[in-house]
Formats: C-alpha cells, structure tokens, sequence
C-alpha cells in the first residue's frame, strides 16, 4: 500500500468523494426544515382579502387600512391633485410611470396604494400639512417625498409606493385582494 | 500558557484533582501569576468592566425572562407588569435596560484604546478580529432587545432595520419575508427575537473566552507599545491588576448605577413608552444612540443599496485594519501626524452620532456626509501614512519609559 503513489485514481478515492459528497447533499437536506421554518408559515400565508368601504371618504381625504400587517392608502384625490400628477407623467420621475396606469379607468379619483415605504418600510405620513413637498407623501424616517399619484419623487426611496390588486366590487365597495410587486 | 503557573497543590484533594483536572493551576497561570506589563493605563480596565457588563446583562435577562411574555398582545403588557407589579422588577429591567448603554460605552471606550494604542497591529489580529466579531454579535442582540418591549420604537426600528436587506438585488425580498416570518414584522418576527436576544450574549461569552485566550497568548500590550522584553517589565496580574480592574469597575458601577436610580429613561425613546402600532410611524425614528454613527452613514448616501453598503462597510473595515495600517509603531504616542487624524476620526465618529439623531435633511446630510468621508478617509490615510511618516524615538524598554 504504501509504495502505492500512482496518479491514477484507485477505488478508495472513489469511495472518499461519494461519502464525502452524499454527506454534503445529506448535510444540506437536513439542514433545510430548520431554515425554511423561518418563512411565512401556513397561517400567515392564507392571509385574507381586505374590503374596504370607501363612501364616507371625502374629497382630499385619505384612509388608511390594514392589509396583510401593513398599511395600505385610500386616497380620494380632488381635481387639483389628479392634474399635478398627470402634468407631473413627463417629468424627470426615478421610477417612471403614468398616472393614469395607477388608477383603475374612469376612477381616477381613486388612489389606492401600499402604505409602506418603499426605502425601508416605515409608513409614510399623508395628514393635511405634513405630505410632502409633493403634496402625496411624506416618509419621515430618511426623508422621501412622493407625490398625489404615490410615485417617489425626492430621498432615499428608489421606487413608487406599488400598487396592489383590486378591484370595485360596487361603487362603495374595494376588494383589495393581492400585492404582487410590493 | 499554562507556564507561568507557580502553583503547587498543598492540600491532598488539590493535588487529586490537579492530576485529573489541573483547572486551578490553569487559573493560576490565567489569572494570579499572568505577567501584566507594569504599565497599563485606565484604558486598560476597559475590557474588565465589558466583561462585568456582560455577566450584568445576562444576569438581569435570565430574570427578566421569568417575567416576561414574547408575544404582540401580551409583551408591552408584560413589560409594564415588570415594571410595576414584579417585585424590584422595576430595578432589574433598569439595570438591564441601562446596562445595554452603559455595556456600549464601556465597548466603544475598548475599540478606541485599540485604535489609539495600535492594540490591532501584529502579533494581535486575531484577537483584534474576535473583538470586531463580539462587537457585531451585541450589535445583533441589543437590536432584538430593543424588540421585546414592543413599543412604537421596538416595531418601527425593527422594521426599517430588517428592510436594510431588501436592498440586495434579487434575494433581498425572500431574505426579509424569511426574517419576518411574514408579510410584515409581526409575532413570528418577535419570537424568533426573543429566542435569539436570549442565545446570542452566550455566544457573545464564547467569543470572549476565545478573545482572553488570543489575549493570553500574545500578552497584553500596553501605552508605548514597546514589547515586554524581561521580567522586569511585568507585574503579576493578581494583586496589582485584579485591584486596578474591580476599582475601575467600581467607579464605572457607580456611573452606571445613577442612571439606573436617577434618571432611568435617559437612554429610553419616549415614543417606547406607547404599544407598537402597525399602522402609526412615530415622526422621527431614532434608533439607540450606539447604532447612530452608523444609522448616519446609512442616511448620507444617497441610494439605498448604497448607503446598506457603506454602513456594513463602516464595520466590515474594522476586520481588516490589522492591515490597512501600514506602520509598524503601535502607539499614537510616537505617531506625532497620525495622532491628528485618529482625534479627527473620534470627532467624526461623535458627530456622526449627532447627525444620526438629526432629521435626514438640508445641512445635516451634507454634514454627514462630510464626515463619512472622515470616518473612511481615516483608513485610507493609515495605509499612506505609515510609509512615510517619521516617527517620534521609542523608548528602549517599558521600566525605562516608566523610570525616565
Ligand atoms: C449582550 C447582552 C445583552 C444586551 C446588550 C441586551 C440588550 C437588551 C435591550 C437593549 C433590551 C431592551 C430594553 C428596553 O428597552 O426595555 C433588552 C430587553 C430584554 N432582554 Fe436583553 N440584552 C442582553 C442579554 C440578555 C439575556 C442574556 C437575556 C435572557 C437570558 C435577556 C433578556 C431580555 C428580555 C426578556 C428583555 C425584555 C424586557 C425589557 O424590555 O426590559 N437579555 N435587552
Ligand atoms: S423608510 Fe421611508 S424614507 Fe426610509
């Protein structure tokens, strides 16, 4: 054995790696359960739908929900914000996007966007006087601005706060049902 | 190691045991007999008072528990009944509360006599490089502390913190969601905190171990960064030093204790003191003062996965200082340009601190701005300098700056 010291691979070699490498596929099978435990489990996976009832909100007003933990906006916009936003479409936007692809069609009164900024998840801040230099928005933990269609448009945020899937299921009633890009 | 042990078993049952177990030798060897150079300074009681801090924190933590409930509808509750109901359950939250401050005080005061006294350089990486590790590990653990009472600055600082990974491209949103438990921070985020919050000091006290065994190793250095050349240099750690170190930690106890009896909420956010609400972001959120020098660095760059980067980026140099710095002098003493530069960097370092605290806006972006450049031009100049700088005559031994 010991004079042995040829190149050429013998059959203990062999058998060393297969171990080696069935011990490292084994390691890695068992150590998934202990990882994936961590992520959203059965429960919070089948989270519900939220339905929001939207004829009490005023012009100018916005309401915020719970949705999946989070915040999630209502806003009913009033002429003036809905033609900032539209003059606002050509713009130098950093994260580019029509007003009018943020709003169902024929409402563009209605403004419903997540509640959670797009930087690092604090909720921004939509009461009269405090939104922004855009009129939209303001997130108060590092400063980003968005404006009256929730697209950012100054500070650290690097994009629009998304819009989630809904739908009207009256003309009172708002069927919030998934947030795919958020 | 074992070698500068002078003990010898007198009793039978010593001498039973040593020849088993020779634990009691070690520690004489470790902790009585440990040549110390003669001159250490109080920087040098630094790392003694930390290790007081540490035994403080999970002494009070283990309590604290007992009382303690990790979930959404129950924490703050419970919190409060601690503080109320729970015999001097008041005094032991304090403690623990305050000791978190008090622990990061006594930690950075450690760094800074590295970074002044050149405590990095060879033949100490690896001790230095453990000390960075202890030093992310309670960075980890009082984060998730600071969870567990479930206060508005709990939720929300929790929040924008686990968002710092959504900033990585493409595994950024499963690592949160991962993190999370969820779709948002919530009671799975809380519990898998607490169970963390309560695992990571006994890691902390691992690594510790491991950073006195680099440090038994190498030995101590000490404020002229002279090597120990003979006996003479040296005091043997017990009486000379166990004296010094409990007297330091006296007097830091005393420093610590007026916090905890006279002004217990210095440290405390007052929004802490309204329950978590999922849907109410406090005006400003400040994290614990500790985390604001780099919570600024996070706030001065203007793009997200960048400034993500520079604030791990502000630590992560710190792994490996032992070879940015290019000078072979330990001691700022004799480092007459280098020592301008290191005060620089501590002032940076403090004002950072400010700037974090501060709305993220107009003048103090610019200024954060201003000394991150600092905080990062410091190491860059420590690999330019230490080539051409003249340094001031050391002297030949440590009795012969000490007799001079
Ligand atoms: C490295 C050591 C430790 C540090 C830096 C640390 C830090 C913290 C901090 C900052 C808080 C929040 C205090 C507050 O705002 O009320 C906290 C809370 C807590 N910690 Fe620790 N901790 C440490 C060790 C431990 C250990 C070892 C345990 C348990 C075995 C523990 C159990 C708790 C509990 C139950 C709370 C919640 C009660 C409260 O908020 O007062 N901690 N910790
Ligand atoms: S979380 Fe909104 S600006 Fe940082």
């Amino acid at each position: 054995m010991a004079t042995t010291n040829s190149a050429e691979p013998t059959r203990r070699d062999f058998l060393y790696i297969a171990t080696a490498a069935t011990g490292a596929v084994g390691a890695g099978f068992a150590a998934w359960p202990f990882i994936h435990q961590m992520n959203p489990d059965a429960s919070a996976l089948a989270l519900s739908t939220t339905e929001v009832d939207i004829s009490a909100i005023q012009p100018g007003q916005i309401v915020t929900v719970k949705f999946r933990g989070k915040a999630m906006f209502v806003r009913r916009r009033t002429k003036g914000e809905i033609d900032a936003a539209r003059k606002d479409d050509t713009a130098a936007l950093p994260d580019p996007a029509k007003d009018a692809d943020r709003v169902k069609p024929g409402k563009d009164e209605w403004l419903i966007v997540s509640g959670v900024c797009t930087h690092l998840g604090c909720t921004p801040v939509g009461t009269a006087g405090g939104r922004g230099d855009f009129d939209g928005w303001f997130c108060p933990c590092h400063g980003s601005h968005y404006d009256t269609s929730g697209r950012i448009r100054k500070g650290p945020a690097p994009l629009n706060l998304p819009v989630p899937e809904y739908q009207f299921t009256s003309d009172t009633v708002v069927l919030i049902t998934d947030l795919k890009n958020a | 190691m074992a070698g500068h042990s002078t003990y010898q078993p007198q009793n039978a049952i010593a001498k039973w045991l040593e020849r088993r177990l020779p634990i009691i030798s070690m520690m004489h060897g470790q902790a009585v007999a440990f040549p110390t150079p003669r001159n250490l300074n109080y920087f040098w009681t630094f790392g003694a008072i930390a290790m007081f801090m540490l035994i403080t924190m999970i002494l009070t933590g283990i309590v604290l528990v007992m009382h303690y409930t990790p979930h959404t509808s129950l924490a703050f509750n419970s919190v409060e009944h601690i503080m109320r109901d729970v015999n001097y359950g008041w005094l032991i939250r304090n403690l623990h509360q305050n000791g978190a401050s008090l622990f990061f005080i006594a930690v950075y005061m450690h760094i800074l006599r590295g970074l002044y006294f050149g405590s990095y350089k060879e033949p100490r990486e690896v001790l230095w490089i453990l000390g960075v590790l202890i030093f992310l590990l309670m960075m980890a653990t009082a984060f998730m502390g600071y969870v567990l009472p479930w206060g508005q600055m709990s939720f929300w600082g929790a929040t924008v913190i686990t968002n710092l990974f959504s900033a990585f491209p493409i595994v950024g949103d499963p690592v949160v969601s991962w993190l999370w438990g969820g779709f948002s921070v919530d009671n799975p985020t809380l519990n898998r905190f607490f169970a963390l919050h309560y695992l990571l000091p006994f890691m902390i006290l691992g690594v510790v171990v491991l950073h006195i065994w680099a440090l038994h190793v190498s030995g101590n250095g000490n404020p002229t960064g002279v090597e120990v050349k003979s006996e003479q240099d040296t005091l043997p750690f017990h009486p000379y030093y166990t004296i010094k170190d409990l007297f330091a930690v006296a007097v830091f106890f005393i420093f610590f204790l007026i916090f905890v009896f006279y002004m217990p909420m210095f440290f405390n956010h007052p929004d802490n003191n309204i329950e978590a609400n999922p849907l109410v972001t406090p005006a400003h959120i400040v994290p614990e003062w500790y985390f604001l020098p780099f919570y600024a660095i996070l706030r001065a760059v203007p793009d997200k996965l960048g400034g993500v980067l520079a604030m791990f980026g502000a630590i992560a140099v710190m792994f490996i200082l032992p070879w940015l710095d290019t000078s072979k002098i330990r001691s700022m003493t004799y480092r007459p340009i280098a020592k301008v530069f290191f005060w620089l960097f501590v002032v940076a370092c403090v004002a950072l601190g400010y700037l974090g605290a501060a709305p993220a806006e107009g003048l103090y972006v610019v200024f954060s701005r201003i000394f991150m450049a600092i905080y990062f031009g410091y190491f860059v100049f420590l690999f330019v300098i230490g080539l051409v700088e003249k340094p001031k005559p050391l002297p030949n031994s440590i009795t012969e700056s000490v007799l001079s």
